[in-house]
């Protein structure tokens, strides 16, 4: 072994942690006797500047050139120390840790034993980083614009924050208008604000904002490139309508003869065949259906050309492409709402006054189908509602997960139905969760309301004969709490549905090379440290698309990750992991093995010389293609097959 | 210049590295020029105490085919080694092991009870088994210690160069010998082939992305001319094995099983073809991938056909 390699070994006590269960002094003892360490100390507490200070001092005068530490897993503190070598004038790859407490202390009981897989885990350590050799850094610069997709209010509050720092924005929106869901509500838990309210505001801001560029009607197709350097291809699907030109008087909505379901009034209400989602919509600019319109599908009309005096219309539009360059990408593209129907016993879809959520909503807001008006099918007021917690939520058949926001709104629909109606209001629910700044204040707020809680899932529901114009619907449920079963009679039914991924979810999660989670939400990097993050650098996830919210949290999250792309752009360039793999194109085959299997899609064949190369800024040194390659061609940096089977013959002697 | 003394010996072989040996057809009349040969027990009538008689370092170059698996070989080794300034492993059973070298799955005896007590060929007199020392009033008859582990030529003693394949082909035997003649000698350790890069550098067929969701022996399908064998699920291990063959095997729909031993700088060739292997299997459903592995009907065989004494296990624990 090379004679000028001199090892500190410093072996932490982590307080009582590992020195309760491993004879610390005896691991540092029998590590001075291996070759080539010159030192071997052990310490209280390694991680605290004054343990760190004793590897510095160990580096500066005796000229300690690898440094071994014993103490929790690298995972922890392995950026600290690597900084210490760092600080000291030291390349910091120069430094293995061993993870002498969560392998060691913490599985097992205190004894020789235990002190004895320390000083192996040591000894390991020792072997291998004779092998190590200096690493250089690396970093990209970052392109300072920003890519957020999806326009709901998570796209909205990311796209203004990083746009009032004054730096690009391009923020794709897939429908006519921005908004998302929460243009659709009429009220908001628990302050009972007015939806539209508070966000036409931040909806009129983006319009307004000179560095937002804004393009709804609008999908993102491809992304390629990487953090930093983002290249995005953005298919404009055609307006119909010249943007420039539209004054947005609505005439051509008003003229046009055909009408249709509205998606924004959950299919309760009509829109025409040329349409602006919503009153408040921004870009106030109408799309022509291409589905809908008559001209496209039978080649006569032309209404809407006819009547708009600026001459907006224009049949002949195509879709665009358009490519756009971007340093990170925020992605927030939210949710859609589960669909009962395949639960029949609840009857919706058949049953007449049997609704969702969303459709409660839209009979609740002043803009929606009905005016604000709680009305039966019938058109008649209904006096009494049962809303219906947890459907598809919570139950094994459908989604395991809670939805989080649908004990708040089933709480609010009770006070809004009270208030509209003043009839009677049975809330049937699992649990009651109402965590939350003032959550709890409205749900009492709500119990003194004279609401009925009833504490059990909802069986079936049926239509009962009665002699008024309308069935009411006779519901079949568990109470819990008398362990009855009971009956209950209601004019109208809500069923809180779940928050689902995005029906293309996978779609998105290929291009953007993202990780999706259980329940087919996007993955994020860390579920507590590190939650807008994702595994491919450079892309946030924000709001609903990483998993049911509520409006604050998504609201919070949406700054977070713009806070993080701000960071980005301040800095000017990200540092790359040194730890990634390469190809020795000496021996690459080009065989092909490692090409499908690179997570981060970092691999990729070079046709002129026969070799596969991996991308270095992709790459995340997972060596997952190492362990591939059949050639021993690929290997990733610090974890070369001499540095771990030295570790292993160090364990093992 | 005095001319080269060259030396050629087998082990456990099989005899068909000194076919290939004769496989460089006339290029033998260049060689016979240029080298005397002092001892090829298979060609030229020579008795171990007359090597024994050479003095040490007397011999320029000598070819050493086969594994060593018994004390006698053991002892040629360790004798050649010392009557040799070059020692050559000739042939994959001298470099990696070999197919003898499958014999490290078992242990002598269990080796002893098949060949001699359980094949059905046998005639069922007891059990007779060879012994080292048999007496009779004429003298003590010996035979070799038959070893529980067949060990590599380098395990035994040191190795300057190697030269892979079962056997060896012509153009790489003839590579190894034209440098030796020429005095252009590469640093020792050197593995003489006309490539580092694996087989499927020098095959024909068509490589693309690897995705097996089924695994075929060889007689179970026709392969078509075009596709890389391993993505129709023919276990090819062209992708783990050093060329210099030409791709041979391959080109004629026959999958590469390995005798050119690992890729440059590879330790351990079976563990990089099992792991490449476990890494293209095309699902994630653990049964199923449990079903396409059930088809590789002998996994050591497959993947370590010459190199399991090579290997990092090296062989079968010991009971």
């Amino acid at each position: 072994m090379d004679d000028d390699i001199k090892i500190g070994v410093y072996v932490c006590h982590c307080g009582h942690n590992i020195a309760d269960v491993i004879d610390v002094e005896d691991v540092a003892q029998r590590a001075r006797k291996s070759g080539n360490v010159s030192v071997s100390r052990d310490y209280v507490y390694m991680c605290s500047s004054k343990g760190q200070n004793l590897i510095k001092q160990d580096i500066m005068q005796l000229g300690i050139n690898r440094v071994v530490v014993a103490a929790c897993s690298p995972r922890l503190y392995e950026q600290t120390f690597q900084n210490v070598l760092r600080e000291s004038g030291l390349n910091p790859y120069l430094l293995q840790i061993a993870n002498v407490r969560e392998q060691c202390a913490w599985v097992h009981e205190a004894g020789l034993q235990a002190t004895e897989k320390a000083n192996r885990l040591v000894h390991g350590a020792i072997r291998r980083v004779s092998h190590h050799s200096p690493v250089e850094e690396q970093s990209v610069p970052v392109f300072p614009a920003t890519l957020v997709i999806g326009g709901g209010i998570a796209g909205i509050q990311a796209a203004l924050e990083i746009a009032n720092s004054r730096h690009v924005v391009y923020l794709v929106e897939r429908e006519p208008s921005i908004g998302g869901h929460m243009a659709q509500f009429d009220k908001t838990f628990p302050t009972l604000d007015c939806s539209a309210c508070i966000l036409t505001p931040k909806m009129n801001e983006v319009s307004r904002n000179p560095y937002i560029r804004l393009m709804t009607y609008s999908e993102v197709t491809d992304v390629s490139g990487y953090v930093g350097n983002f290249a995005v291809k953005v298919k404009r699907k055609a307006r119909y309508i010249d943007e420039d030109k539209c004054v947005g008087c609505g005439i051509c909505q008003e003229k046009c003869p055909w009408s249709t379901a509205s998606e924004f009034d959950a299919g309760l209400g009509m829109r025409k065949a040329v349409y602006t989602p919503f009153p408040q919509a921004i870009p106030n600019i109408p799309v022509i259906d291409r589905e809908r319109c008559v001209y496209f599908l039978k080649g006569k009309c032309r209404a809407c050309e006819k009547v708009c005096e600026a001459q907006a219309i224009n049949f002949e539009q195509e879709d665009m492409y358009i490519d756009l360059q971007v340093g990170s990408i925020i992605v927030a593209t939210g949710f859609d709402v589960f669909d009962p129907t395949p639960i029949v016993q609840y009857g919706y879809g058949r049953l007449p006054n049997v609704f969702t959520s969303l459709e409660f909503e839209r009979l609740c807001s002043p803009s929606g189908p009905t005016g604000g008006q709680l009305k039966l099918v019938s058109g008649r007021t209904p006096e009494s509602v049962a809303i219906i917690h947890c459907v598809g939520s919570r139950d094994k058949n459908y989604n395991a997960y809670c939805s989080r926001v649908c004990c708040m709104h089933s709480l609010k629909y009770s006070h809004l139905f009270k208030e509209k109606t003043g009839g009677e209001v049975y809330q049937l629910y699992i649990d009651m969760r109402c965590a939350g700044k003032a959550y709890e204040e409205f749900y009492e707020r709500v119990q003194g309301e004279h609401v009925h809680f009833i504490r059990g899932k909802l069986a079936s529901i049926a239509a009962g004969v009665t002699d008024a114009e309308e069935d009411n619907l006779i519901l079949t449920c568990e109470d819990t709490l008398l362990g009855n079963l009971i009956n209950i009679s209601v004019d109208m039914v809500v069923l809180c549905v779940a928050l689902e991924p995005r029906h293309d979810t996978e779609q998105l999660s290929h291009i953007l090379r993202l990780g999706r989670s259980h329940d087919g939400f996007f993955l994020e990097r860390h579920p507590k440290l590190d939650p807008v993050a994702t595994m491919s650098e450079g892309i946030f996830v924000v709001g609903c698309c990483q998993g049911p919210k509520d409006i604050p949290d998504t609201v919070a999250q949406a700054s977070a990750a713009s806070a993080r792309a701000l960071a980005m752009i301040s800095k000017g360039k990200m540092e790359m992991g040194a730890i990634t793999a390469s190809v020795d194109e000496v021996v690459c085959s080009g065989c092909k093995v490692c090409n499908a299997l690179c997570p981060y899609s970092a691999i990729f064949f070079d046709e002129i010389s026969n070799v596969s190369r991996v991308n270095q800024v992709l790459c995340k040194g997972c060596n997952v293609c190492g362990a591939a390659c059949p050639s021993g061609a690929i290997s990733t940096r610090n974890f070369s097959t001499i540095q771990i089977l030295a570790e292993i013959e160090g364990v093992l002697a | 210049m005095a001319k080269l003394k060259l030396a050629l010996y087998w082990a456990a072989s099989c005899g068909g590295c000194e076919i290939a040996q004769l496989m460089i057809g006339d290029k033998i009349l260049k060689l016979i020029e240029a080298a005397d040969i002092v001892f090829w027990p298979v060609a030229i009538d020579a008795k171990y105490d007359d090597v024994e008689a050479m003095p040490a370092k007397s011999i320029d170059v000598c070819l050493f085919n086969g594994a060593i698996r018994n004390s006698e070989q053991e002892h040629m080794a360790k004798m050649l080694r010392e009557k040799s300034k070059i020692l050559i492993a000739y042939g994959a059973c001298a470099c990696r092991g070999g197919i003898p070298g499958l014999g490290n799955l078992h242990d002598r005896q269990s080796i002893f009870n098949t060949v001699y007590r359980d094949t059905v060929s046998t005639e069922k007199n007891g059990n007779i088994f060879p012994q080292t020392l048999f007496r009779v009033s004429e003298g003590d008859l010996t035979l070799p210690v038959f070893y529980d582990t067949v060990s590599t030529l380098n395990q035994v003693v040191d190795v300057e160069y190697y030269i892979p394949g079962c056997p060896p082909e012509e153009k790489t035997t003839w590579l190894a010998l034209e440098a030796l003649l020429e005095g252009k000698l590469p640093p020792k350790g050197t593995v003489i082939s006309h490539n580092v890069k694996a087989v499927c550098d020098e095959c024909s067929r068509k490589r693309d992305i690897k995705k097996i969701k089924k695994i075929y022996r060889n007689f179970e399908i026709i392969p078509d001319a075009e596709t890389c064998l391993l993505e129709l699920g023919l276990l090819c291990t062209g992708v783990a094995t050093r060329g210099g063959c030409g791709a041979l095997c391959p080109q004629v729909n026959m999958p590469c099983t390995g005798c050119y031993g690992p890729v440059e700088g590879v330790i351990d060739q079976g563990a990089h073809f099992l792991s490449a292997i476990a890494s293209v299997i095309d699902s994630k459903d653990e049964e199923e991938i449990r079903t396409i592995i059930n088809d590789v009907l002998d996994p050591v065989g497959t993947c370590y056909r010459y190199s399991l004494p090579d290997s990092l296990v090296r062989r079968a624990s010991l009971k």
